[in-house]
């Protein structure tokens, strides 16, 4: 009734069973909820407690400070058997985290290029990438590594007779190994001058792009930046008497010492990853390229900018707001893909928290961590990607 | 999914959802499943691997079907489940199998923190590395700065480590899961040795593309007594597992073999007797039936049987049997008296 004074309204509104208000009747039902929730999980950690001391299994975190007694393979900091099994852990996180930038780099770059040659108006470029997407895409991961991994221990020479293409580069079924610059103090000096030239190169960026809004005059900023970029450092490389010593790996006994090793389990690996991953980031390029209007590319083309300004100005900007959200999948799919290693002997984190399963029996511990440090990565690039997502997006009026 | 995630995942499971008071009676979950689950390697020749006709061939493969003719008094009433080293530990701890017959090396950690029993040893092994010949290398002493591929999840890691530790030599390992791989991955060159227990690498080396290009060093760097293995917490499964073991050892001592069984039950020796339940007792106390011993010898035969039937002179492997022979001939096979 329209006419009841609001005092009748909250009069009879009182009279309501509260269970029956929908606001207080939702609070209950996710009380509820949650107190199930609560059961089973004191169910659940009461339950394996008391199976692990039934067992006399042991618990607890104590095992991380405990010498690890195993070798791992390959490692970016120092390590032996005489560590712990907490920084056995490290090196084991650390060599995912390895495989996953480099193949994430090389995966982009990849990807775009065969997107691009794609949607190419060359016949035969776009057949061969269609080609190259087709049989990556659908052909599973594992295989592929077996494959490259069984190419470089089945094709590649002994080290003894390994192949030697360049001075300072031996290809064996050991790996790659490459000579690399001997360590000299105009390293540190030259690295701060390229992260100098980084900053300078992102300021005349700024300049060069207000001077074009303002006056419209072009800078060949591609050229300079570039320039800047090798020159800074070169100049410092100079001025430190030009340091040319090279550490070059030599045959001694079994193996090579000295340069830089890639094992054959980390090319199989980050191969086998780039290769089927940049199929797919290629997918996402072409769709993203795509679904820019022909109408806006024509437009731009009209108003007499050039093929690289359309590129830059119109299409990128508009097809990057609809690939980046599909393209942090895919860089998450690489980083978990990388847990494959283990089929083909590359020490990453699975393989390394594996063994410590293993040889301390903690299955619970260790399953824990394994994914306690996929979700940190994948947390990491997705807010990454995300914050790169918002910059990109188009701004609408 | 790798299939170690599998199992770790299923221990998992089995942690958290079994209910913590019935532990005990693995004898009556075996007998009303009506068949053995046991563990085997499934891919080392002489110990575990199917034959061409898929029957089950190897001497851990006959000590767990001694295991099945003790409690049901058929040893065909097994089944097997091919597991790689990483997976073992989980699949035992996680209950997918009853016992383990897999080349595994008794430790006291095994023991203690991973919560299992290892019944008494069915092989006295030692590990040893297996090199090509044409690297001309004479002693692991020489291996300094070596590749060297390894099974993970094993003692075999933790030995290497040490052996090079302890010699100051610097190595890098390959550690790769399954064991065919692994073999594929050294017998093309991926490693300049192999390293497992000598039992394992003669194995290997049988099945190589040729044989002859490759020889065992001369050091065992470490003990390696296998043995079946059991959970911790279910005594009378042990002792069923552990006396098995015992029994086939046993019948070699007593000359007693898959032949001539029938006719040892006229034994008037009262240990015979008792031992193959002409005079009843001894199986009772285990819960089985007396016969049990019986069944064991008659249908898989006693241990120097076994042996020569899987690893013995007479096969591929040609092992002696050393350490693997009867105490009374200069071995370490020895048995408890069974009265």
């Amino acid at each position: 009734m329209p006419d009841r004074p609001p005092a009748a309204n909250q009069a009879q509104a009182g009279r309501t069973a509260f269970w029956l208000e929908p606001g207080k009747r939702a609070i209950l039902y996710q009380g509820a909820l949650l107190c199930l929730l609560g059961l089973l999980a004191y169910y659940l950690i009461s339950n394996t407690l008391t199976n692990l001391e039934r067992q006399s299994i042991a618990t607890g975190w104590g095992f991380l400070d405990k010498e690890a007694a195993f070798e791992v393979g390959e490692s970016v900091i120092p390590y032996s058997a005489a560590d712990t099994y907490g920084r056995a852990l490290i090196v084991g996180a650390l060599n995912t985290l390895k495989v996953a930038l480099i193949g994430m780099a090389m995966t982009l770059v990849l990807g775009t290029l065969i997107g691009v040659a794609r949607l190419s108006t060359n016949w035969l470029v776009s057949k061969l990438a269609a080609g190259y997407i087709e049989l990556m895409q659908n052909i599973p991961v594992l295989l592929q590594l077996f494959f490259w991994y069984a190419i470089f221990y089945e094709a590649l020479p002994s080290p003894r007779e390994a192949l030697h293409p360049l001075r300072g580069l031996f290809l064996c079924n050991r790996g790659v190994v490459f000579a690399v610059p001997q360590p000299h103090p105009a390293h540190k000096y030259m690295l701060a001058a390229l992260f100098a030239g980084v900053v300078l190169v992102y300021l005349l960026q700024r300049w060069v792009r207000a001077r074009q809004a303002r006056s419209g005059r072009g800078f060949p900023l591609g050229t300079v930046g570039a320039g800047i970029l090798v020159g800074l450092p070169a100049l410092v490389w100079l001025a430190f008497g030009a340091p040319r010593g090279m550490n070059v790996p030599e045959l001694a006994g079994f193996n090579f010492q000295g340069g830089v090793t890639w094992s054959p389990e980390f090319i199989a690996l980050l191969l086998g990853l780039v290769l089927y991953t940049a199929a797919f980031v290629a997918e996402i390029v072409r769709a993203g390229i795509q679904a820019v209007g022909k109408g806006q590319q024509e437009a731009a083309l009209s108003i007499g900018l050039r093929r690289r300004q359309v590129l830059h100005l119109v299409i990128l900007p508009q097809a990057l707001r609809v690939i980046i959200p599909p393209l942090t999948s895919q860089m998450l799919n690489l980083t978990k893909n990388s847990s494959l290693a283990v089929a083909i002997g590359f020490p990453d984190f699975v393989s390394v928290a594996n063994t410590t399963i293993n040889q301390t029996g903690q299955a619970i511990e260790g399953v824990a961590l394994i994914m306690l440090v996929y979700l940190m990565f994948s947390l990491t690039t997705s807010a990454f990607m995300n914050w790169y997502n918002r910059k990109t997006r188009l701004i609408e009026r | 999914m790798s299939s170690l995630s599998r199992f770790t995942l299923s221990v998992l499971l089995v942690l958290l959802t079994t209910s913590g008071s019935a532990g005990a009676a693995t004898l009556e979950e075996v007998r009303a499943r009506g068949y053995l689950v046991a563990g085997v390697n499934g891919g080392v020749f002489g110990f575990s691997m199917p034959d061409k006709d898929g029957t089950w061939r190897g001497l851990d493969v006959d000590t767990a079907r001694a295991v099945a003719a003790a409690v049901f008094g058929d040893a065909g009433k097994i089944k097997f489940t091919a597991l790689t080293a990483v997976q073992r530990l989980p699949a035992l701890q996680s209950k997918e199998i009853d016992v383990l017959c897999r080349n595994t090396t008794q430790t006291l950690t095994r023991e203690t923190t991973n919560g299992l029993s290892f019944a008494h040893v069915n092989f006295y092994d030692g590990q040893g590395f297996l090199i090509a010949k044409k690297l001309g290398v004479k002693s692991a002493k020489e291996l300094s700065g070596a590749t060297v591929c390894v099974l993970p999840g094993t003692t075999t890691e933790l030995n290497a480590a040490d052996f090079f530790r302890k010699n100051k030599m610097a190595w890098k390992p390959v550690v790769i899961e399954q064991v065919s791989e692994l073999g594929k991955a050294f017998f093309a060159g991926r490693c300049d040795c192999l390293t497992s227990d000598t039992s394992q690498l003669a194995a290997h080396r049988s099945v190589a593309p040729n044989p002859d290009d490759y020889i065992l060093l001369p050091e065992i760097i470490s003990k390696e007594p296998l043995a079946p293995v059991v959970r911790h917490g279910d005594d009378q499964w042990y002792d069923i597992v552990n006396w098995t073991v015992m029994a086939l050892i046993q019948a070699e001592e007593f000359g007693i073999t898959s032949a001539n069984v029938d006719e040892m039950l006229k034994s008037k020796d009262p240990q015979i007797q008792r031992f193959l339940g002409v005079t009843p007792g001894l199986g009772q106390s285990l819960g089985l039936n007396d016969r049990w011993a019986y069944h064991i010898i008659k249908q898989v035969g006693n241990y120097g049987e076994i042996f020569d039937r899987n690893v013995g002179p007479g096969t591929p492997l040609a092992l002696p049997r050393g350490l693997n022979d009867l105490w009374t001939n200069g071995g370490l096979m020895y048995a408890a008296p069974f009265r």
